[in-house]
């Protein structure tokens, strides 16, 4: 198991660095980014490289680089060009809003997909199994922040229940958390299904219902509980696009999160907001991923030596 | 017994009727885009000052209705799909050309190409494409060459990872063994012995990839990062309609059920497809 838990650290260490080298070589690809800051004004050498000088970018890549990856351990990303605020101040305002999110649309989605699931399995390959089949579907093939335009358009404007945006209260909660959990139910729908089917073909499940037992407790006390292991792994995995679909949906929302941050940031050529957004989210995914594995190599030892 | 096949009826008809809807959705939509030059063309642009906010079904000039400016939606949906469809035709293309080749490479020589293959994936696996091309977008500058060069660069390795895995299960099957014993070439046994027996996979993860890049444009254009807001697009359309959802709800509608049925189209061929050609399923998640 150790052995295990290294190898997966390793993986880790080396996608952090991957993730921390192409950030910190993104910037570099704007050309001069002291230029992209001025806009091109009036501006004088000296002031271009004043700025520079106070960006640090006259040192060569690899000490830039080093110096950034030094921040990361200590939390320093730098400061905003906007009002000189610390990135990590900013950071630490809008993390909490969007993994409030993010975890409320879990909870949401596993409410709707767990039950949704076993019907499907139960009733595999009739009508009712087909139908959440083609629901799943559809709620695949539109964009998220289509169907948060939906939603302000019948629960803020035509029916008048709910606040279009922002961050205040549970109810403003609903929409934001809804938006994702049917995106994310659609995929899960079909985990849970195929799991369950899986579950249910075992051995021990005949055993269980050759001793007797009623089909309900077979199916929540024995298959489900089987079948949850793949499906909170999934729901690891998943969390890389969750968050990435949750910084398109603050959008809609004007939810003060961390794509919130992003998007101020990209309008106000703010590089150090930017880099440090994108670097924490990328860690954060690579962390829950990291532990979703140990978890299951803990849960199923077959796993490990994989 | 019965109960069996009535199973297995039920299951043809959705299955018929997946393909019947996937062809009229997708095929429908592409037709319609295809030929939007002669459908309309103002190419979307031209503007009905006279007739501005009007609601959708209610004049025959403009089925869908006008936006604020006077622009007529159907025009502007069907021109608009124009470049929806280029980004997930062209980097699905890309993409599957690049990933393919490096995947035949790594599976059948193995060595060196297969474990930076690897090692690639790892990192792809744990890094949103969303918040990198978001990142990129914002440095580099916006437009349709750079968001199709984003998602070949993101997703190539997906193609690479499945051939590999249906490469490694096939080279060392008896036919091509005797195919290598009676002197035929690599290149050669790739061509013609290997790469057929890959296509089925590959072919589901195309359909299924053009309608994941149709929806990730829409994303990206949506927030301001993907192609022009001059040049009519879905997303650029839903960014615009977002602002006046109060006074013409139907601006924000339209292009989104647009994306909606294109992308389910695909969705459901995807799916028939993967019944017809990976009935094991290599390619479900």
């Amino acid at each position: 198991m150790a052995g295990f838990i290294f190898k997966r650290l390793l993986q880790a260490i080396f996608v952090v660095l991957a993730v921390t080298l192409i950030v910190a070589f993104a910037i570099r690809l704007s050309g001069d980014p002291a230029i992209m800051l001025m806009g091109g004004g009036n501006v004088t050498e000296k002031d271009l490289e004043n700025i520079r000088q106070a960006l640090g970018l006259n040192r060569p890549f690899l000490v830039q680089y080093l110096s950034f990856l030094e921040g990361i351990l200590t939390g320093d990303f730098g400061k905003s060009f906007m009002g000189g605020t610390p990135v990590s101040m900013l950071i630490a305002r809008a993390l909490p809003a969007t993994l409030l999110l993010a975890f409320a649309s879990l909870i949401t989605s596993i409410i709707l997909s767990v039950p949704l699931g076993i019907y499907a399995a139960v009733n595999r390959g009739r009508w009712p199994d087909q139908l959440i089949r083609i629901l799943s579907l559809v709620g695949l093939s539109f964009p998220n922040f289509w169907l948060a335009i939906m939603l302000v358009l019948l629960f803020s404007i035509v029916l008048g229940v709910l606040p279009p945006s922002g961050m205040e209260g549970p109810e403003s909660f609903i929409m934001p958390a809804l938006t994702m959990a049917v995106i994310l139910t659609a995929t899960n729908v079909r985990l849970v299904r195929t799991s369950m089917l899986e579950t249910l073909s075992q051995q021990y499940i005949m055993v269980a219902r050759s001793k007797g037992l009623r089909d309900r407790v077979v199916l929540y006390k024995h298959a489900l509980r089987n079948s949850a292991i793949p499906l909170v792994t999934y729901i690891g995995l998943q969390f890389g696009g969750l968050i990435g679909g949750i910084v398109i949906v603050e959008r809609v929302f004007n939810w003060p999160g961390m794509g919130t941050l992003a998007f101020d940031a990209i309008s106000n050529r703010d590089y150090p907001v930017l880099q440090g957004t994108i670097t924490v989210l990328a860690l954060f995914i690579v962390l829950i991923n990291l532990l979703v594995d140990i978890a299951y190599g803990l849960i199923d030892p077959r796993i490990r030596t994989e | 017994m019965a109960a069996a096949q009535a199973m297995s009826s039920a299951r043809r008809h959705f299955r018929s009727l997946e393909l019947v809807l996937g062809v009229l959705l997708a095929g429908g939509m592409t037709l319609a885009v295809l030929f939007s030059g002669l459908l309309f063309p103002d190419g979307g642009e031209s503007m009905d000052l006279m007739a501005r906010l009007t609601p959708p079904f209610q004049s025959l000039a403009h089925p869908l209705g006008t936006d604020p400016l006077g622009r007529d939606v159907l025009a502007r949906v069907i021109v608009g799909g124009k470049i929806s469809l280029t980004v997930g035709v062209f980097s699905v293309l890309g993409a599957v050309t690049l990933g393919t080749f490096i995947g035949l490479v790594a599976g059948y020589y193995r060595g060196i190409t297969e474990i930076l293959l690897m090692r690639f994936a790892d990192i792809q696996l744990a890094l949103p494409f969303i918040l990198l091309a978001i990142m990129f977008l914002a440095i580099l500058g916006t437009g349709v060459d750079k968001i199709i060069f984003f998602m070949i660069v993101a997703q190539w390795v997906q193609y690479a990872r499945l051939v590999r895995g249906s490469v490694l299960s096939l080279r060392d099957r008896e036919f091509i063994l005797s195919a290598r014993a009676i002197g035929v070439g690599n290149g050669r046994i790739i061509l013609t012995h290997i790469l057929p027996n890959v296509l089925g996979p590959i072919i589901i993860l195309m359909t299924l990839q053009v309608a994941n890049n149709i929806l990730l444009e829409s994303s990206l254009t949506f927030l301001g990062l993907g192609v022009d807001p001059l040049i009519p697009s879905w997303g650029g359309m839903l960014a615009d309609g977002r602002t006046y959802l109060q006074t013409a709800w139907w601006v924000s509608v339209f292009p989104g059920l647009a994306i909606m049925f294109t992308v389910l189209g695909l969705n459901l061929l995807g799916d028939w497809l993967r019944d017809l050609l990976d009935p094991t399923g290599q390619t479900s998640k």
